[in-house]
C-alpha cells in the first residue's frame, strides 16, 4: 500500500539533501590576482597562518616550532602553526576543492600550472622575485606563483672507508667504471654494492633529477617538453635508466629488493654494508647522523656525482623541491609571505638540511664542500616547461616522477619481467611521443 | 489482512475515507474503531494521535539520520564519480570538460589496463581454498570438540587484525631471511628464494596472505549456519546409521546452501577488487598490480580522475553482473529439509 504524499515528501527531502550537499562539493575558484606582498613593517603585521608541510617529522619533534619562535622575534604578532601531512599530494590535492587548504604551502605536483591564479597568490613578477632560483617554474603571465624551498644535487652516498677498502678512491668518471668500482665492492668486502631501495620505491625516483648532471644542460627538462623520445640513443635518461639496469642486471644490487627498508638502509650505508645510493644531497646530513647516532665515523658518508664528465668536468644540477605558495583565499596574506620570505632567507634551514638554498647569492652547504673543492660545475635546471612535462607525463602514465616504471626497469633487468631493455625503453619513447602529439594538441 | 464480518459496516462507511486510513483501520485492530465510530461526528474534532500528521511523520524523523547518513556517504559521492566519468577532469582544477564516453572507449580499448584482471585469479583460486578451508573446520568445530571455543578463537581471530598491520607482519615474514626462511630451516629445507620476487611467486604468496586473514570470515558464517540447524536432525541420522560423511553430505551441505553461495559472491567480487594486502607489500609492483590498484594510481599519479572514476564504474557494473549470473545459475530457494 504505497503513500503518495509520503513518498513525494520524502522525495523532496532528499533532493533537498543532495542539492545542499554538492552545493558543498563545488568549491575552487576566487578572488585572483592581488599580490601576497611582503609587509613593509614587521611589527604591524598580525595574524594567525597555518603552514602546510610534508615533513611529518619535523612538524612532530618540534623543528618547525623552533623555527616559528625565531620568526615571531622579527614578526611578533603573527602566530604560525603547521599540519604536518604524510600523504602531502594526496590529501592537499583534495583539500584544494575547498577554500581551506592553509594560508602557506607547497604546490602539488597534481596542479596544472595554468591553474596556478585560481589557487595561489601571486608573490611578485618574474624580475622582482629573480634573485631566488627556479623562479620560472611558476612563472605564469610574467607573474610568479610559488618560491622553491630549497634546491638539491642528486648523486651516489656512498661509504668512503668501503670503497677505499675496495681499492676505489678517485670518482668514477663513466658508467662503466662506476660498475668496476661497484664489482671491487663485491668482490673485495663482500658488501651489497647498491642498494636500490626498491620497497620503499621512492627513492627511486631520485634518478630522474640526474636529468641534466649527465649532458650538463640546464636545458634538459625543457627538452622533454615534445615527443622527443626521451630513452633514444644518446638521450640522458637512457644513460640513467641504462645504469640502474646495469647495475641490478650484473648483480650489483641487494638480492631480494621486493623488501627492501629504506630506515634500515641508512644504518647499512653507515656501517658500510652497503656501498652506494642515489639520493639527493638532502640525505647527507641523515646518513651522517645515523652514523653519529650507532658510534661509526660520519666522515665516511662520502657523496659522488653521476660518473659522467664533461670536458673533463664532473657537472650537478641543482632541481628545484616543492615551491612554497600562498593560497589565494588566504585572510593574512602579508603575513603568509612574510613566513615564506623568512623561511626561505633567513631561517637557516637549507644549510642546516644540507641542501642548496634558493637564494641565488648564498653560499654552497657543507655538504656540498668535496663538489666544490673538486671544480664540480654547478648550475640551476630550469624548470620553465615542467608543467608540460608533467601534462605528456601523465598522459604517457609513465610517471618520471613515480616509482613505477623503474620498478619495471629492475624487474625486467634481473629476469623478473619478461622482455629486453630495448623493447622497455622503445615502448616508453612510444609511449612518451604518442602522449606528447595529443597534449600538444 | 481479514476483516471478520462485524466490521462489515465500518468497511462499508470507510469507502468515502482516504486509503491510508483504511489501512490503519485494518491494522490497528477492528473493535476499537467501531467503538471510536460509534461517537458519531464528533470523531472528527478529537482527532487521535494515530491520525495526526506527526504520526505520519514519525517514521521518516526516525529514518533521516541513517538515511541522511547513508545519502551523503554512499549516494552522493557514487553520483559524483559516475558523473566524474564523464569529464576528463585531473582532480584539481576547478573546470572540467565533458568528454561522453571517451574514458569508458579507453578502458576497453586499451588491453593493459583490463590484463590486471589475470591478477584477480590468482586471489580466485586462493578463495576456493579458503571457502573449503573455512568448511572443513567449520563442520569440525560443529561437532562436540575439546578446546572448541579456543579453536574458533584462533580460526577468527587474524579476521579482527588490520589490514594495514597484516601487510607489514608479512612483509616481514617474506623478506630473505625472515620468518618464513627460518621457519623452513628448522626443518631442513634451505629456501633461497625472494618469495615476492617474481610474479608467479609473488602473487601467490600475497593470496596465501588473504586466504590467511579472510578465512576466518567465511569459517563464522559457515558456523552460524551450521549451529541453525536441529540438532534431532543428527541424532535421527545417527539412528538411521549415517556417518559424519553422510550426515555433512545430506544435512549440513543442503541446509548451509545459501550462506555458500553468498561466500561465492563474496569471494568473486573480493578477488576483483583485492585491494589493501598488495598495496601495502609490494604497492603493485612485479605483476601484482590489481584493477583497485591500478585505478588509484590513474587517479592520484596520474590525476587521470574521470578514466579512475570510470574504472570505478566498470568495476562496479562487472561485480553486479557477476552477482545476477550468479542468482540466476544458483537460485536462493528456500531450503527444506524435512
Amino acid at each position: 500500500m504505497g503513500n503518495k504524499k509520503t513518498t513525494a515528501l520524502s522525495g523532496a527531502v532528499l533532493a533537498a539533501v543532495t542539492l545542499a550537499l554538492s552545493a558543498c562539493g563545488g568549491g575552487g575558484g576566487g578572488a585572483t590576482g592581488e599580490v601576497a606582498a611582503p609587509p613593509s613593517d614587521p611589527k604591524d603585521v598580525s595574524g594567525e597562518i597555518k603552514v602546510l608541510t610534508q615533513r611529518t617529522d619535523l612538524a612532530q619533534n618540534g623543528t618547525l616550532e623552533k623555527y616559528a619562535a625565531e620568526f615571531n622575534k622579527i614578526y611578533p604578532k603573527v602566530k604560525v602553526t603547521f599540519d604536518g601531512i604524510t600523504d602531502y599530494e594526496g590529501e592537499v590535492k583534495i583539500r584544494m576543492n575547498t577554500k581551506s587548504y592553509g594560508d602557506v604551502l607547497f604546490i602539488p605536483g597534481a596542479v596544472a600550472k595554468n591553474d596556478y591564479p585560481k589557487f595561489f597568490a601571486p608573490l611578485g613578477t618574474a624580475e622582482e622575485l629573480s634573485k631566488y632560483r627556479f623562479s620560472d617554474k611558476t612563472e605564469v603571465d610574467g607573474k610568479v606563483y610559488g618560491i622553491a624551498q630549497f634546491g638539491t644535487a642528486n648523486g651516489f652516498v656512498y661509504n668512503k672507508a668501503l670503497w677505499k677498502k675496495a681499492g676505489v678512491t678517485a670518482w668514477p668518471k663513466t658508467p662503466q667504471e662506476f660498475i668496476t668500482g661497484l664489482k671491487a665492492v663485491k668482490d673485495k668486502t663482500g658488501a651489497t654494492p647498491y642498494y636500490t631501495n626498491f620497497k620503499d620505491g621512492w627513492p627511486l625516483v631520485q634518478w630522474t633529477a640526474n636529468n641534466g648532471s649527465v649532458g650538463c644542460d640546464a636545458q634538459a627538462s625543457n627538452k622533454l617538453a615534445g615527443p622527443v623520445s626521451p630513452w633514444k640513443e644518446g638521450g640522458e635518461l637512457r644513460t640513467i635508466d641504462g645504469l640502474l639496469h646495469d647495475i641490478v642486471k650484473q648483480g650489483l644490487s641487494e638480492k631480494d629488493p621486493t623488501t627492501t627498508n629504506w630506515e634500515n638502509s641508512k644504518s647499512l650505508l653507515a656501517d658500510g654494508k652497503i656501498g652506494a645510493m642515489m639520493l639527493g644531497s638532502w640525505s647527507i646530513t641523515q646518513m651522517q647522523a645515523v652514523a653519529k647516532d650507532s658510534g661509526l665515523n660520519p666522515e665516511d658518508i662520502g657523496f659522488m656525482p653521476f660518473p659522467v664528465q664533461k670536458d673533463g668536468k664532473f657537472c650537478a644540477a641543482l632541481v628545484s623541491d616543492y615551491q612554497q605558495a600562498v593560497n589565494v583565499h588566504s585572510d593574512n596574506k602579508p603575513a603568509a609571505r612574510a613566513w615564506v620570505d623568512w623561511f626561505t632567507e633567513k631561517s637557516g634551514f637549507a644549510e642546516k638540511e644540507g641542501v642548496v638554498s634558493a637564494v641565488k647569492t648564498a653560499p654552497m652547504p657543507a655538504t656540498l664542500k668535496e663538489f666544490v673543492d673538486n671544480d664540480v660545475i654547478f648550475f640551476d635546471r630550469s624548470e620553465a616547461k615542467t608543467a608540460a612535462v608533467n601534462d605528456i607525463d601523465d598522459a604517457a602514465e609513465i610517471g618520471l616522477n613515480k616509482q613505477d616504471y623503474r620498478q619495471k626497469l629492475i624487474d625486467t633487468a634481473r629476469g623478473a619481467e619478461k622482455g629486453s631493455l630495448e623493447d622497455f625503453f622503445a615502448s616508453l619513447n612510444k609511449r612518451w611521443d604518442e602522449a606528447a602529439k595529443t597534449v600538444g594538441s | 489482512m481479514t476483516q471478520t464480518t462485524d466490521t462489515a459496516p465500518e468497511g462499508a462507511a470507510m469507502t468515502g475515507r482516504s486509503s491510508k486510513d483504511k489501512a490503519k483501520a485494518d491494522t490497528g485492530g477492528s473493535r476499537r474503531h467501531l467503538v471510536k465510530r460509534r461517537r458519531g461526528p464528533a470523531a472528527g474534532r478529537t482527532r487521535s494521535w494515530r491520525d495526526s500528521p506527526l504520526r505520519r511523520i514519525t517514521p521518516w524523523l526516525f529514518l533521516a539520520v541513517p538515511l541522511a547518513l547513508l545519502i551523503t556517504f554512499t549516494y552522493v559521492p557514487v553520483a559524483s564519480m559516475i558523473s566524474y566519468s564523464f569529464t576528463d577532469w585531473d582532480g584539481v582544477s576547478p573546470d572540467r570538460e565533458n568528454v561522453g564516453f571517451d574514458n569508458y572507449v579507453q578502458i576497453f580499448t586499451r588491453p593493459e589496463l583490463l590484463r590486471v584482471f589475470f591478477v584477480s585469479g590468482y586471489y580466485l583460486a586462493a578463495s576456493v581454498v579458503q571457502i573449503v578451508v573455512a568448511l572443513y573446520f567449520a563442520v569440525i568445530l560443529s561437532f562436540n570438540l575439546r578446546f572448541r571455543n579456543f579453536f574458533k578463537g584462533i580460526l577468527f581471530f587474524p579476521y579482527l587484525i588490520n589490514g594495514v598491520a597484516i601487510g607489514f607482519v608479512f612483509l616481514y615474514f617474506f623478506q630473505d631471511g625472515g620468518t618464513l626462511d627460518s621457519v623452513l630451516d628448522w626443518f631442513g629445507v634451505t629456501a633461497d628464494h625472494p618469495w615476492l620476487g617474481d610474479p608467479t611467486s609473488a602473487n601467490i604468496s600475497l593470496a596465501g596472505v588473504s586466504v590467511w586473514r579472510f578465512t576466518g570470515l567465511n569459517f563464522v558464517l559457515f558456523l552460524g549456519a551450521i549451529q541453525s540447524i536441529p540438532g534431532e536432525l543428527y541424532e535421527a541420522a545417527e539412528l538411521d546409521g549415517a556417518g559424519k560423511w553422510q550426515q555433512f553430505r545430506h544435512i549440513i551441505a543442503p541446509s548451509i546452501k545459501p550462506v555458500i553461495s553468498l561466500s561465492a559472491i563474496l569471494a568473486i567480487s573480493g578477488s576483483l577488487s583485492v585491494f589493501e594486502i598488495p598495496y601495502i607489500m609490494t604497492g603493485g609492483a612485479t605483476g601484482t598490480q590489481t584493477f583497485v590498484i591500478q585505478t588509484i594510481k590513474l587517479a592520484f599519479q596520474f590525476n587521470k580522475t574521470g578514466l579512475a572514476s570510470a574504472a570505478a564504474v566498470v568495476l562496479l557494473l562487472i561485480i553486479l553482473l557477476i552477482t545476477w549470473i550468479q542468482r540466476r545459475l544458483v537460485p536462493d530457494d528456500k531450503v527444506d529439509l524435512v
